[in-house]
């Protein structure tokens, strides 16, 4: 494998990849943070990111968690579409504005004069402001298929990428520091719970089982993420190896398809740094899940990934088994550093 | 899970009198609307009799106690919802009284012979706590981009766009003289008057224990999590899958409510509305009233904005006549009411430098018994005795 083949992905494509990354590029101003990158994750592997510092695996990361969106590429999850260049998108601003305009224009015209009349269209007006943009902004399903239909595009965010079965954890550390263990678990089972406010206001029989099954789940993520027993301790007074596995637990709730680890062994002794990568190959092996991984610490990528791709730079420069990376004479070059035998 | 602990070890020691209160505490703690029923009508009750008693029999007439009680109400009313956009989701809110106002002029105009509309009461609670909450969100949407300082400063803009809408529209408020003669509520049999504030006493009690059982349920729920989840860090909230748009907003709407209801209940209080009643002073109060109290505690704020309202409407003005006739060199002189805000500000600058987190700060809630299925994994003989 060599840096000659960024134009085409290294493993070929196929129906059942959870991710497929068209030629992202990503530029900051003059910095070209990514350029042109080809990826694809099949489904239940554990593929790894690897690279020097600033090669920009978190960008990439953050392309994919739907947090910054591609100059140019795009990204298929599960088959669908959701990440690329916004569309059309100057079209959109004209829809919200021009109902409330009409009305406002109307009213003028018809109420001749009368101040009264005016302000009572005008109020008109701004109700129907008041309606349309903030569903525009909360973006339901039934008003995102209405924008596709006229042909406009906008990348999807965090939110939705998370309901399309992404979850991830973050480099330096992200917990909801006030909250307890299980409540930052909850809040990652979020999508996953259907009662509504009106269902919690009226407490009704439906909401009660729900949240009462919720927390029987959420204890089990913290089981899994070994912090059984941990559950009423405020996330800010949990040790930082805890903190790091609190995060896990909390991208584990959004039931993922595919788990986004960045560097989740970062600042852990080698006994902690050996319980992560045990809990991240029990991740694949009991849940079925697909691992993108992003990591320094060469012992727990090359013992647990089935693929690792090499960046530097903002380039891919190498795709491949961990045999292959650590065979390959740029990455070498790059970031692996002479084998010290 | 402490309290568990505590039961455990007292029925090994033999101490069967504290079971009783203990079931009571469980009691309360599984059925919490019950409890918060139960404890805003003992208040109800005890403060009317408590003001009979000396030194408070001194200060005022029981009836005028219970109108100040009522402002007092009003005040909670606004701080408990400041509270859920400030305490609960961090949205830094400075123009609150905005939607006081938009309530209070709702009624005003609806309920008045401004218009010669006549519309009861009761129903106009509703509009105009649903008219507040429109504008809750019409300020929302545009300021969803904003966080901390700015957002700040759009709702302080908002907060002083209002007032000053109300004043120049002449023709649609009657500008700064505002609008006289409100209706006051009605009931078959009951009177509502400024001689009389039992009724509105009632009422108020009543809206204030419908509003605490629903803040409360709210905040336990997905959505009051997800409200927390973007005060502690929006970023990682959104990559938890929470809409962090329609959470915003929803902030704002329901904040903006609590502040409606307020407006109706102050407007047909005073059977007056006027712009110079929702000034800055009043946003700044109720935002005072939240951080003394202990932002994102519902018990804290509803108390803190009591004792503050007290203070100022009452406390101060004794004070002042106490201290005159003691004939005290410089104290005497002192209008302690003209210093409000003075003593306002010392108090908020000693509180941010002594205790932050406010008088009542948010404890965190240990989960009950019944819920903490999550602890039973862990501690099964622990948590299964104290039941028995």
């Amino acid at each position: 494998m060599t840096a000659t083949a960024q134009a085409a992905p290294a493993v070929p494509e196929t129906p059942d990849d959870v991710l497929i990354a068209r030629s992202i590029t990503k530029q900051f101003g003059g910095l070209v943070a990514l350029r042109n990158i080809e990826f694809v994750i099949p489904r239940r592997a554990i593929v790894s990111l690897i690279g020097p510092n600033g090669a920009g695996k978190t960008t990439f990361f953050n392309v994919i968690a739907g947090l910054i969106p591609p100059t140019s590429g795009s990204i298929e999850l599960s088959g669908m579409r959701l990440i690329a260049p916004a569309r059309r998108a100057w079209l959109e601003p004209l829809l919200w504005f021009a109902p409330p305009l009409l009305v406002l224009l109307i009213g003028i015209l018809v109420s001749g004069g009368n101040i009264q009349l005016v302000a009572l269209w005008g109020l008109l007006a701004l109700l129907l402001a008041t309606l349309i943009l903030p569903t525009a902004m909360a973006r339901p399903a039934w008003y995102e298929s209405f924008i596709r239909r006229l042909g406009i595009f906008r990348s999807a965010r965090p939110n939705d990428i998370v309901r399309s079965g992404v979850g991830r954890t973050f480099q330096n550390i992200r917990l909801f520091h006030n909250m307890t263990a299980l409540e930052n678990v909850l809040v990652g089972m979020h999508l996953k719970l259907r009662s509504t406010p009106v269902d919690a206001v009226l407490s009704t029989p439906r909401h009660r089982a729900e949240e009462e099954e919720a927390r029987v789940r959420a204890a089990r993520y913290l089981e899994l993420a070994g912090l059984r027993g941990r559950d009423d301790e405020l996330a800010r007074n949990l040790p930082y190896g805890d903190q790091r596995r609190l995060e896990i637990a909390r991208a584990l709730a959004c039931e993922p398809v595919l788990l986004l680890l960045d560097e989740p062994t970062a600042g852990m002794n080698p006994r902690e740094t050996g319980e992560i990568t045990a809990l991240i190959g029990r991740l694949r092996t009991e849940l079925g899940l697909t691992v993108l991984l992003i990591e320094h610490d060469m012992r727990v990528v090359m013992g647990i990934s089935d693929r690792i791709t090499v960046l530097d730079q903002g380039e891919r420069i190498a795709e491949g088994t961990p045999e292959e990376i650590r065979r390959n004479p740029r990455v070498i070059e790059a970031y692996l550093g002479k084998p010290p035998s | 899970m402490t309290r568990q602990r505590g039961t455990v070890e007292d029925s090994e020691t033999g101490a069967t009198a504290l079971g009783s209160t203990d079931r009571l505490f469980d009691f309360f703690g599984r059925h919490r609307s019950v409890a918060i029923m139960a404890a805003m009508l003992l208040v109800a009750i005890a403060l009317p009799l408590i003001v009979l008693a000396p030194p408070f029999s001194g200060f005022n007439t029981q009836g005028v106690w219970i109108d100040n009680f009522n402002g007092a109400g009003i005040y909670v009313l606004l701080a408990l919802g400041l509270n859920v956009v400030v305490g609960l989701a961090g949205l830094l809110d400075l123009g609150y009284a905005a939607f006081f106002a938009i309530g209070a002029y709702t009624y005003g105009l609806l309920a008045s012979s401004f218009y010669g509309i006549h519309v009861p009461f009761w129903p106009m609670l509703i509009v105009g706590a649903l008219v507040a909450a429109l504008f809750g969100i019409a300020l929302g949407a545009p300021t969803l981009r904003l966080r901390g300082d700015y957002l700040a400063i759009v709702t302080l803009g908002f907060g002083e766009i209002v007032p000053v809408v109300f004043t120049n529209s002449d023709a649609l408020t009657n500008g700064t003289n505002g609008i006289s003669g409100v209706d006051r509520p009605s009931l078959p049999g009951i009177i509502f008057g400024a001689s009389n504030p039992v009724p509105f006493y009632v009422t108020m009690v009543v809206m204030l224990t419908i509003v605490l059982i629903l803040l409360y349920r709210l905040q336990d729920s997905r959505l009051g999590r997800a409200w927390m989840a973007i005060r502690e860090d929006e970023l990682a909230a959104a990559s938890s899958g929470v809409n962090t748009i329609t959470t915003k907003l929803l902030a704002f709407a329901l904040g903006a409510t609590t502040s409606g209801l307020a407006g109706v209940f102050a407007a047909s209080r005073l059977v007056f509305v006027s712009p110079d009643q929702f000034g800055f002073t009043v946003s700044f109060t109720i935002l005072a009233m939240v951080v003394l109290g202990g932002m994102g505690n519902i018990w804290g704020v509803a108390i803190g904005a009591f004792v503050v309202f007290i203070v100022q409407s009452v406390v101060l003005k004794q004070l002042t006549n106490f201290l005159q006739p003691l004939n005290i060199p410089f104290l005497s002189s002192i209008d302690f009411l003209q210093y409000q805000f003075l003593l306002f500000g010392i108090a908020l600058v000693a509180m941010m430098l002594l205790r932050p987190e406010g008088l009542f700060p948010s404890s965190r809630r240990r989960r009950e018994l019944h819920t903490a299925q999550g602890d039973d994994l862990s501690s099964p003989q622990e948590s299964a005795e104290p039941l028995t």
